[in-house]
């Protein structure tokens, strides 16, 4: 990493059309105002962060990004058509799989079925087929397994492959969810805190499979991290929200001069 | 040094997900099913086959549908007994109304419809969880059972209230009504079985299985990926309804050959399910046969034990019976939530290691 | 028509009573509930198993008399005395409160922490395991309450209404008398959740164990106190509903009817434990009393689940449940 890769990063993605577009976004809960008037876009093949203090409301801009949450108001551009109201599932067969805060893998199963279950999207024989296991099921089954395994590879988890993930350890369950996030092939993928609770080897590791994602498989990614350091190291560009708020949008050198960004990091009175 | 997966090489993804992975086991499985279908009906009398084998092959498959809906989707049923009369009622409709549909055909429609009925009553599902829809399917348990009893056109009007299964061939060979040898009972109980637990297991390895362990394992997360929660928990539904109704339909027809709603599907039977899955392991097939095995065999025991050897009433064996399966319900959710399936499999890691297990 | 109208309020008036006795026991599930977090299935079970221990003590049984008989070859049944009724109620008591230590002691203590599906699956064990463990003990004849209730048709009630109205409302007085006691028992148990050291703990429970835990209030001895809270309303209701229709199993059945009443009401709501029970008292003999002609009779084994179930399809959270905003 370092700041040489991030500058010669951020000259990327200039030229690319936008792959989603937020328009004036607003999300309440009831009375509460969770998001408020946001707009922004996250162009194709760029690394794009979510920064902002706790309770800013970027975990609320991700879900709804994914489906999860409706807002009330505002459009969702995605490929340049507006997203119809959609459930979550549909959104995921768009291509656009993610990652969680406090992670959301599926404790019993096995890393392998897990990474499987991230190609869920993509697997198309029938109920009937699988329920006779037919040829065609098969080796549906046995093309996506070897899919599976190059990312198992990728991410060097070979070893604990038929390991429920309930057992493993915190590391390398955040490795396995993004390795599920990955499986599903997702043109945008949207990480929660990818490196939450990390110590700074399993952070650098982490920061390099995201750089190795974007570059090998030309993947966009947007992230939210806390870590200022990382952001600014790997990321094209930084949205910065505050109570609810856009306060900033540009590349890290910008944000790191803007005046509102330092204000609601350093906490001067509203 | 009997049991070794060392110098067991796998070169293919397909070798890989095979049921049976290591050798052994495949030619154990083998030899298994061998016996059963071979010697186990040349050597059945009456008792064996009424006391023993046919219930716990029937009840293996209520087993089996139960934990496809519970133990892999992780939605709990305590309307299974109501499932089980409509596959009962369902064959008895179907058996009287087409006397010439061969019992191989009633028996897995009335499967079918039961499908239908569970995907009805899988509907709440998708907007209430846990226990909450646990109590939600005590509807269809008492209103099912209701159902049957109050309009005399399920039961073809008959004075008793009961339905009584008329006789039916297959290869000419009765099955069902008084004539039916216990090996014909046995081996059409153990076809179907067999056929089904088949059936679950390519459920489970493939990717609606999958789905329905994402939506067991964390819902939110699973829809968020990929799984569309409405198709994977109405499939669940269907699929265990099915294997319900079936199991009802054989209990009725080829089991006890007449019954009556309440008696035969009420609530405890619904438990009783349940306690299989939970005894024999959740999200396991093999734990579906052990725990129903478990569940049939135990009163047996007592019976012959405390009411046959020490003469003691039958009201003691029955009370024991309910003490002892509602300790060890109590006793495997605390101590081995995943039931004697994994027991086996604990003791199946023991046996690779020995005798040199450091 | 107007007949047919007083007849209407007059079911509706037997459902209402009815109903009050649902509260009673549903509010032993809501109170396990909030405290521990436990869907206790057993409920039902523990109202069957608190009127045979007090028939059984009453009469003076021996207790597990069949097994001991048949062990031993001897022929004992009867101790040969007859308890006061206030004794008696006493003791059974006392047994439910030993009841609800051994069930914080064998099987709570290990399931911490465990998921709520696990917790309610331990409590269908625990219900098999006290429907034989009772039935060992007491014998499983249906049984008669002996204890001074007022009984029979009120005559009071049937005069008045007949001289307003012109038609005579059947009223039991049973019913009456388990409806005061019912809302007698829920009033001071609302009063001392809200108001007592106790009560505040209990709630503090029911917000967060860990954060009650932190404080310094010991987890284990709020599950006793509630178990046996709820055994002991378990107790009152056996007593009214066993008088009624005689302790037997069927009873749990009944008893069972109160998580339908929670489903509407909320689970961990008492006014909503309170205000379900009554819709489903009611409803269930309204709907029976319109749609006997039509459809036949015994609605009432189905129709509190499946209206609850309908509901809850609208409504996922119940009447006084608060919306639940799911988070990742």
């Amino acid at each position: 990493m370092g700041d040489v890769a991030g500058s010669e990063r951020a000259s990327m993605g200039e030229s690319k059309p936008p792959l989603m577009e937020l328009r004036g976004i607003t999300l309440r809960f009831g009375g509460v105002l969770a998001i408020s008037d946001v707009s922004f876009d996250i162009r194709e093949g760029e690394i794009r962060a979510i920064i902002g203090p706790n309770g800013a409301g970027k975990s609320s801009m991700l879900n709804v990004i994914s489906g999860f949450y409706h807002p009330q108001e505002g459009n969702i551009l995605f490929r340049g058509e507006v997203r119809p109201f959609m459930r979550p599932h549909r959104v995921a067969a768009l291509g656009i799989a993610r990652t969680f805060q406090n992670i959301a893998l599926f404790k019993r199963m096995t890393t392998l079925d897990n990474i499987m279950t991230g190609r869920m999207t993509l697997m198309k024989s029938s109920f009937a087929a699988q329920a006779l296991w037919w040829g065609s099921a098969e080796r549906e089954e046995s093309a996506h397994r070897e899919k599976a395994e190059e990312i198992i590879d990728f991410l060097g988890i070979q070893a604990i492959r038929k390991v429920p993930v309930g057992t493993l350890p915190y590391g390398l369950q955040k490795r396995v969810e993004l390795g599920r996030a990955l499986a599903a092939e997702p043109r945008l993928l949207l990480l929660d805190e990818p490196m939450a609770g990390m110590n700074v080897e399993e952070k650098e590791d982490m920061s390099r499979f995201i750089l190795d994602v974007n570059d090998e498989f030309g993947t966009t990614i947007a992230l939210i991290e806390h870590d200022m350091g990382v952001v600014m190291d790997i990321s094209d560009r930084i949205v910065v929200m505050d109570y609810g708020k856009k306060i900033g949008d540009g590349k890290p050198g910008e944000i790191r001069k803007n005046q509102d960004v330092i204000d609601a990091y350093l906490g001067v009175p509203h | 040094m009997l049991y070794r997966e060392a110098g067991e090489f796998r070169t293919s993804y397909p070798d890989d997900s095979q049921t049976f992975p290591i050798s052994f086991d495949k030619y154990r499985y083998y030899a298994i099913l061998a016996v059963l279908v071979v010697v186990v009906p040349l050597v059945i009398n009456d008792y064996w086959a009424n006391a023993v084998l046919v219930p716990v092959l029937v009840w293996s498959i209520a087993a089996l549908g139960l934990n496809i809906l519970t133990g892999y989707c992780g939605q709990i049923s305590l309307g299974t007994g109501g499932f089980m009369a409509v596959g009962a009622y369902g064959c008895y409709k179907l058996m009287t109304a087409f006397p010439d549909l061969n019992i191989i055909f009633c028996i897995v429609l009335s499967g079918a419809i039961t499908a239908g009925v569970g995907i009805i009553f899988g509907l709440p599902s998708l907007r209430i969880k846990g226990f909450y829809l646990a109590v939600a399917t005590l509807a269809a348990q008492f209103f099912l059972v209701w159902l049957f009893n109050s309009f005399p056109w399920f039961y073809n009007y008959s004075a008793s209230g009961q339905i009584t299964v008329p006789e039916r061939t297959v290869l000419g060979f009765p099955v069902t009504g008084p004539y039916t040898e216990p090996w014909a009972k046995y081996l059409i109980c153990l076809a179907f079985a067999f056929a089904l637990a088949w059936l679950a297991r390519n459920l489970t390895r493939g990717s609606v299985g999958r789905s329905w362990m994402a939506i067991r394992d964390m819902d939110i997360a699973a829809e968020i990926i990929g799984v569309n929660p409405l198709k994977a928990k109405l499939q669940a539904f269907a699929v265990s309804s099915f294997f319900v109704g079936i199991a009802g339909a054989l209990f009725f027809s080829v089991y006890l050959g007449a019954v009556e709603a309440s008696e035969a599907f009420g609530i405890n039977q619904s438990f009783l399910v349940l306690f299989m899955v939970i005894i024999g392991g959740l999200g396991s097939i093999f734990g579906s046969f052990a725990g129903a095995a478990f569940i049939v065999l135990l009163p047996v025991l007592l019976k012959n034990l405390l009411v046959g050897k020490l003469s003691w009433p039958t009201d003691i064996a029955t009370n024991s019976e309910f003490i002892i399966v509602g300790a060890l319900i109590i006793f495997f959710l605390i101590v081995e939530p995943h039931g004697l399936a994994h027991l086996a499999r604990l003791f199946k890691e023991k046996l690779r290691l020995w005798p040199f297990p450091h | 028509m107007i007949e047919q109208l007083l007849y209407a309020i007059e079911v509706s008036l037997n459902g209402l009573m009815t109903g009050i006795l649902y509260s009673l026991v549903a509010l032993g599930f809501v109170l396990i509930f909030k405290a521990s977090g436990v869907f206790n299935y057993a409920q039902g079970i523990m109202v069957l198993f608190a009127a045979l221990t007090l028939v059984g003590l009453q009469s003076g049984q021996v207790p597990f008399a069949h097994l001991i008989n048949a062990i031993f070859g001897t022929h004992i049944y009867n101790f040969g005395w007859n308890l006061p009724a206030v004794a008696a109620i006493a003791l059974s008591a006392v047994v439910m409160v030993v009841l609800a230590m051994a069930v914080e002691k064998f099987i709570l203590k290990f399931l911490i922490n465990q998921e709520p599906v696990i917790l309610f699956m331990a409590t269908i064990g625990l219900a098999y395991f006290l429907e034989g463990f009772g039935e060992l003990m007491w014998g499983g004849e249906i049984k008669a309450i002996d204890l001074p209730l007022p009984v029979g048709i009120s005559d009071t009630v049937e005069r008045v209404t007949y001289d307003h109205f012109g038609y005579g409302f059947f009223i039991d007085r049973l019913d009456v008398a388990a409806a005061c006691v019912a809302a007698v028992l829920v009033l001071s148990l609302v009063l001392f959740f809200q108001y007592s050291k106790i009560g505040r703990a209990l709630r503090a429970v029911a917000d967060d164990h860990q954060a009650a835990l932190s404080v310094g209030i010991s987890l284990r001895y709020i599950w006793v106190v509630i178990w046996s809270i709820a055994g002991i309303v378990g107790l009152a209701a056996g007593i009214m509903w066993g008088a009624k229709s005689g302790v037997q199993f069927s009873l749990s059945l009944i008893a069972l009817k109160a998580l339908p009443v929670l489903m509407l009401g909320g689970f961990t709501s008492i006014p909503g434990a309170i205000l379900g029970g009554i819709i489903i008292g009611v409803g269930e003999k309204l709907f029976d009393f319109f749609m006997n002609p039509v459809i036949g009779g015994a609605t009432e084994n189905w129709f509190a689940y499946v209206l609850a179930l309908v509901f809850l399809v609208f409504r996922p959270q119940g009447l006084f449940g608060e919306k639940i905003i799911e988070r990742v």
